[in-house]
């Protein structure tokens, strides 16, 4: 009876204790003056669960992180940081829907939030007609310069093009034609426009393009097409999705296309989280391109990377989602600091020029208001990580508009002047 | 020459995924009539059965025969498909015989109900659930009739009950101990690896044929062999053709209709699993793996005629052969100088999207004209 009683009274404790944090997420050791409550909206259920619940960890981190320094001071007065954590669900109108009910019920100043393209195709109309502000943090298709959201990921000129380039020019497959392979979907094939654009501006060829349709993981036909079109081995861009990646990734392997062959896979969407889930025995010798590794070798990433592993678990990673994820946390801070309200325009206005001393480097907020960042291209290893061949001097300016799409060639994106906002001729 | 037989092993290749798939939803749907949503999530246990047995056989004391944990996950998967299938068909399906739609609806809702399981239940516990399952199902065979009188009766199936609990506990708890991956929920893909011997391809006359794939050809020949002998020569078979022809007639000649809705749903379900270790070793292994075959299993058996097998095995072989001659673009290898606008739409068609959109439409327009499949089912069930 007693045990039972005890049992009960210890496990109503641990209850009510994670819902408080739950609720709370921050610790009270430090005395606040007052607290701002910010919006968190990503995908906890449905497909996209497992790639945006890392961004919630992240994000989440940040914040406690920021807490324990002082939280935020505006005008004299210091502010904890509180959240609201609501569930996209993999499904776009939710997302809409979630953005209102944070913006007009919760009235929060600031919402982090979105992976997919389409989910944020889906709140931005919701965010420009209300005048809020979204921060989103992944890399992305570009061809967008909205004056109500932040844009921390990478642009293609900061990701895909520095990629094509090395393929075409210093990689092992120098020289030899290009096959591109992705899921049906508007990422991958405004993505593949783009580099079928620039290989042919390289002077190089692209000799085959092929999309699978999302679910579909019959990768035979595919695999014959490519040993058809590059006989003696040579580039694979790959922007599949998810767990496509697995199929294609093990039955090309099977089927002989392998580095060792002369076939050389440059991916856009794996990093060391997908590499830990794929297998690093399939990727090894391939490529990927990003603005932040795991492995780089400075004292900020080092760290990044630890503190992660000591919140959430030693056997977790950290991949660039998750950098430009805390990234943003840290920029928005340092923008309501520096305008010291936490209104939006002023916000907005104040966030142009900021600069962070990031994991991956510095990174500086640009009048298109997307981030200028280091460019790294890596060899995948045995052991999951990215062995980096090469990064960019310094960071890169993003472009909204993609100068190799005839379309938006000439183009470019200015918040800070009123005459030139969203797209203006160059 | 390589050409045509490079084609005839990608068209054998893609079929036999189609067919292994398609295998245990030709008994259920094809046989029973039982239209069953959730088969890709009976696969897709069959894949998580795999990725377990795959973990068991990475412990110290099964390392030796690790090469080998391939052979052994496909009986593990048949047996724990089957019995996930059997608890489904006792539970549900058994009181929806005679309406289709509600079947349709609550089989769907199964799939949903499995498909969160595995997200959010520990595999070691969801094992431990499988083996109390499986074992109190075959107590309640084993143990004989006459001793289940009177005041026993009670007795013994609360000990039956009793003991595959404890079964069930005792290795969930095991295993939750022993492999740290397997003691926590995650709805991430996870990963199966065929040991080193399997992986790679064998190079026949300049060609490379994938070794996956041709364990998975054995693997669907294996089981269509199984299957035909099982329903052409042994008695079950007899009486579950028998069922299938006229239930209420089987039931007058003696033939217990239940247990014959039981096996042969337990032998549709565990089928299933089979599909999910072949699967599983093409791809990864996901809560959603099976929808993702589900549609084509449905297109196999509609196309082949329902309750005729050798219909499920040309079907789905030509379905294969279509793939590979549209996807891949075959046509404009085999006739290079076809003419120009006739060349062009076949070039069109040659991205695996449009080829499944032009697979899709050449079977409506074929089931346009044979409603009822290839071989169409003849006997009294048609014309009832």
């Amino acid at each position: 009876m007693t045990l039972s009683r005890k049992l009960f009274a210890s496990l109503s404790t641990v209850a009510i204790a994670s819902t408080i944090t739950a609720c709370g997420g921050s610790d009270s050791s430090t005395n606040f003056d007052d607290s701002v409550t910010v919006g968190i909206l990503h995908s906890l259920s449905g497909t996209m669960a497992i790639s945006e619940s890392t961004l919630v960890d992240t994000e989440k981190m940040a914040i406690e992180e920021i807490n324990k320094s002082g939280g935020v001071t505006v005008d004299g007065k210091s502010y904890q940081i509180k959240y609201i954590v609501e569930d996209g669900a993999s499904d776009w109108p939710t997302f809409a829907e979630k953005s209102k009910k944070l913006i007009d019920q919760d009235k929060v100043p600031v919402v982090f939030g979105g992976w997919t393209s389409a989910s944020r195709k889906a709140m931005l109309p919701v965010y420009e007609s209300k005048d809020a502000f979204l921060y989103y943090p992944i890399q992305y298709e570009a061809q967008e310069c909205s004056n109500n959201i932040f844009y921390t990921g990478a642009t293609p000129n900061q990701q895909s093009e520095p990629a094509t380039e090395f393929m075409y020019k210093r990689s092992p497959a120098a020289g030899k034609p290009f096959a591109l392979v992705g899921s049906d979907y508007v990422f991958p094939r405004t993505s593949n426009t783009i580099t079928k654009e620039q290989v042919k501006s390289l002077g190089g060829k692209v000799v085959y393009e092929d999309y699978l349709p999302l679910g579909n993981t019959e990768v035979a036909p595919i695999i014959s097409k490519i040993k058809r079109a590059l006989p003696d081995g040579g580039t694979i861009i790959n922007t599949l999705n998810g767990d496509q990646n697995v199929a294609f990734f093990k039955q090309i392997q099977d089927a002989g296309i392998t580095p060792s062959n002369g076939y050389y896979v440059m991916s856009y969407s794996i990093a060391e989280e997908e590499i830990s889930t794929i297998g690093p025995e399939f990727l090894e010798g391939h490529y990927g391109a990003w603005n932040y590794m795991m492995s780089i070798d400075t004292p900020a990433s080092k760290k990044f990377a630890k503190n992660f592993k000591k919140r959430w678990g030693s056997d977790r990673v950290v991949a660039d989602p998750q950098e430009s994820a805390y990234n943003m946390v840290y920029l928005w801070k340092k923008a309501v600091e520096k305008a010291g309200t936490f209104e939006d325009n002023a916000v907005r206005k104040a966030l142009v020029g900021i600069t962070f001393d990031a994991p991956q480097g510095p990174v500086t907020v640009m009048p298109n208001h997307h981030l200028s960042q280091t460019v790294r291209i890596g060899e995948i290893t045995s052991d999951g990580n990215f062995k980096i061949l090469e990064e960019t001097d310094g960071p890169v300016l993003p472009q909204a508009w993609n100068q190799f799409e005839p379309s938006s060639k000439g183009y470019a994106c200015d918040w800070t002047n009123p005459r030139k906002g969203e797209r203006y001729k160059l | 020459m390589e050409l045509i037989l490079e084609s005839l092993f990608n068209s054998v290749a893609i079929g036999s995924v189609l067919l292994v798939a398609a295998l245990g939803l030709a008994i259920v749907f094809g046989l029973m009539g039982v239209i069953n949503l959730a088969h890709g999530e009976l696969m897709m246990v069959g894949a998580y059965s795999t990725y377990v047995t795959q973990l068991i056989f990475k412990l110290p004391i099964l390392k030796p025969f690790y090469d080998i944990y391939v052979l052994i996950a496909i009986i593990i998967a048949f047996i724990v498909s089957g019995t996930v299938g059997i608890l489904l068909e006792r539970t549900v399906i058994r009181r929806l015989y005679g309406s289709p739609l509600e079947t349709l609806l609550a089989t769907w809702g199964v799939s949903l109900i499995l498909q969160q399981f595995v997200r959010s239940v520990p595999l070691a516990y969801a094992t431990g659930c499988v083996i109390t399952i499986f074992i109190s199902l075959l107590f309640s065979t084993v143990i004989p009739q006459n001793l289940l009188q009177g005041n026993r009766r009670k007795l013994i199936k609360t000990g039956a009950l009793g003991t595959s609990a404890a079964a069930g506990v005792l290795t969930a708890s095991a295993l939750a101990s022993l492999v740290s991956k397997l003691s926590r929920a995650s709805s991430r893909n996870v990963d199966v690896t065929a040991p080193p011997w399997m992986r790679g391809g064998v190079d026949v006359l300049g060609m490379t044929f994938p070794k996956t794939r041709l364990l998975i050809i054995v693997i669907t020949i294996i089981s269509v062999v199984a299957v035909s002998i099982f329903l052409n020569k042994s008695v079950w078979g007899v009486r579950i053709r028998a069922v299938t022809q006229n239930r209420d007639m089987s039931e007058c000649l003696g033939i217990s209709t239940e247990s014959v809705d039981v096996i042969t749903f337990g032998i549709g379900s565990g089928l299933a699993g089979v599909a999910g270790v072949a699967v599983s070793l093409l791809g990864s292994v996901g809560p959603n793996v099976g929808g993702n075959y589900i549609v084509g299993c449905f297109m196999v058996v509609v196309l082949g005629g329902v309750g005729n097998l050798l219909g499920t095995v040309i079907a789905s072989f030509s379905i294969g052969l279509m793939t590979d001659l549209i996807g891949a673009g075959r046509l404009l290898t085999i006739w290079p100088n076809m003419p120009q606008p006739l060349a062009s739409t076949v070039d069109f068609f040659s991205t695996t999207s449009m080829a499944r959109v032009m697979i899709f439409a050449l079977i409506v327009g074929f089931l346009q004209y044979r409603p009822a499949g290839l071989f169409p089912q003849k006997g009294r069930m048609v014309e009832s």
